[in-house]
């Protein structure tokens, strides 16, 4: 099976995993569908907790949240492993292998040097697809990579059982256990649906969803005032990272969840999700100029005084769009 | 954003290719393979700039003799005190009285080769800083 794994690329680690583990069991969903029933789009900005002392800002739920969701919403078992022990945990990775069966793995993404050095950081929310071992290898089905890569072992351990920090994967492998012969596609995603329209119009704290993406907006429109040009320069790529580089599909997933927007209208017979899909789409193309803007405010292109309050700007049409395309949905379910 | 619009440009993924989600002619959506965007490589830069900035301060300061080399292998792989304790074994207040130039030169073979291990670079490597910035 080494020779021909059915690799697909993907956006997102977690959701690209899962998929990955079930297309080999026979259950093949796509990215969007897994990432959308998963109700894996959020909005969250919390300036005390910090990541290498820059404020957390996430475009999605918390790490392992999609697969959780996912496998409860369809009726999957999921069998989980975590270890105390790495030899321990490494020996039970090689005995799953050796029986051909698939395993999703969490890891430290900095020692995972199959990535370019530049994306490496210590972030222990990484899941990727182990499906082989060659000699001292692993055979190693990211979802994030276009193609499947190998790993030497000695990563591959530091990455499971690196320590510290937030959510440490402790080692942690999992594989679908058992799958219902025909899951419920179509409630499943209308429950994740409802769910995500509730969280991100209704929530009563102002960090998170729409009213998380304006108060991200104030916040950007003080930085330079609060932390100095240097820093807030920092803070402004930082959350662009969040949105961009880490694996998103675009735009901080909404391409994606507009991906999923689509499948959704046919699975659930509502011809009017194909519109919401096209208006977040629009959307995304807004998070994007952000992104622009902000980049060019980092180059140093612009001339800074201005940009924040632009940047605030845009952030507020987002904030304003998102609450339409939202209220929208939640309409059309 | 349309297929043909998704980025092609150099940047950090070294050859890698990134999965963009984007509107085919008929307006489904797709994966398309992106080779970079300016915009990460930009914003992925400062961040890098900050880590090197820092990195390079702790070998100026360990060259110097105000700083361990310990402190400089720490930050070379993105750890703090809290994190090398916790992937040492060793206790949080150790680590940071290890950190110290004065007591560093004395620690013994053992705890040199946990921190070493965790650090992964040999005990010869972790007692020096590179005289070059790397």
């Amino acid at each position: 099976m080494t020779a021909a794994f059915p690799h697909r690329h993907a956006a997102h680690c977690e959701s690209g995993t899962i998929a990955t583990l079930l297309r080999t069991r026979g259950l093949d969903l796509s990215e969007p569908l897994v990432f959308g029933i998963g109700g894996g789009l959020y909005f969250i900005h919390v300036p005390f907790v910090k990541l290498g002392g820059l404020p957390l800002t996430a475009y999605r739920i918390m790490p392992r949240a999609i697969i959780k969701n996912l496998t409860r919403r369809l009726g999957i078992r999921m069998h989980y492993e975590r270890f105390r022990d790495a030899d321990a945990g490494m020996r039970r990775l090689d005995e799953l292998l050796a029986r051909g069966v698939p395993v999703g793995l969490q890891s430290n993404i900095y020692w995972l040097t199959y990535f370019p050095i530049d994306m490496r950081f210590q972030y222990n929310g990484h899941n990727m697809v182990a499906y082989g071992k060659r000699d001292n290898d692993y055979l190693i089905s990211d979802p994030v990579t276009d193609v499947t890569v190998t790993c030497p072992a000695d990563d591959l351990k530091r990455a499971r059982f690196a320590r510290g920090g937030p959510f440490p994967p402790r080692g942690l492998l999992y594989y679908p256990e058992a799958i219902p012969a025909r899951p419920q596609l179509a409630p499943a995603a209308l429950a994740a649906t409802r769910k995500l329209c509730k969280d991100m119009l209704d929530t009563p704290i102002p960090i998170l969803g729409v009213r998380g993406i304006r108060y991200l907006a104030n916040k950007v429109e003080n930085w330079p005032a609060k932390l100095g040009e240097k820093r807030a320069r920092a803070n402004v790529a930082h959350v662009i990272r969040m949105q961009e580089e880490i694996g998103t599909g675009g735009a901080g997933f909404r391409f994606l969840y507009a991906a999923f927007l689509q499948e959704a209208a046919g699975l659930l017979n509502r011809p009017a999700l194909q519109d919401i899909s096209r208006q977040l789409t629009e959307v995304g193309d807004r998070w994007r100029e952000f992104a622009v803007l902000g980049a060019q405010l980092c180059k140093g292109k612009e001339s800074s005084a201005s940009v924040y309050p632009r940047l605030a700007q845009l952030l507020r049409q987002c904030a304003d769009d998102e609450q339409r395309v939202f209220t929208d949905l939640r309409a059309a379910l | 954003m349309k297929a043909k619009d998704v980025p092609q440009e150099d940047s950090i993924l070294e050859g890698h290719r990134r999965a963009c989600y984007a509107l085919d002619d008929s307006g489904h959506y797709t994966v398309v393979p992106s080779r970079g965007w300016e915009v990460e490589k930009i914003v992925n830069g400062i961040a890098n700039a900050d880590l090197r900035e820092e990195l390079e301060q702790v070998r100026q300061r360990a060259l110097a003799g105000q700083a361990s080399p310990l402190e400089y292998h720490m930050q070379r792989r993105q750890m703090t005190p809290a994190l090398l304790a916790a992937n040492t074994g060793i206790w949080s207040w150790r680590v940071r009285r290890h950190l110290r130039p004065s007591i560093f030169p004395a620690l013994k073979p053992a705890v040199l080769a946990r921190y070493a291990a965790a650090l992964r670079v040999t005990v010869e490597e972790l007692t020096r800083v590179p005289t070059q910035p790397e």
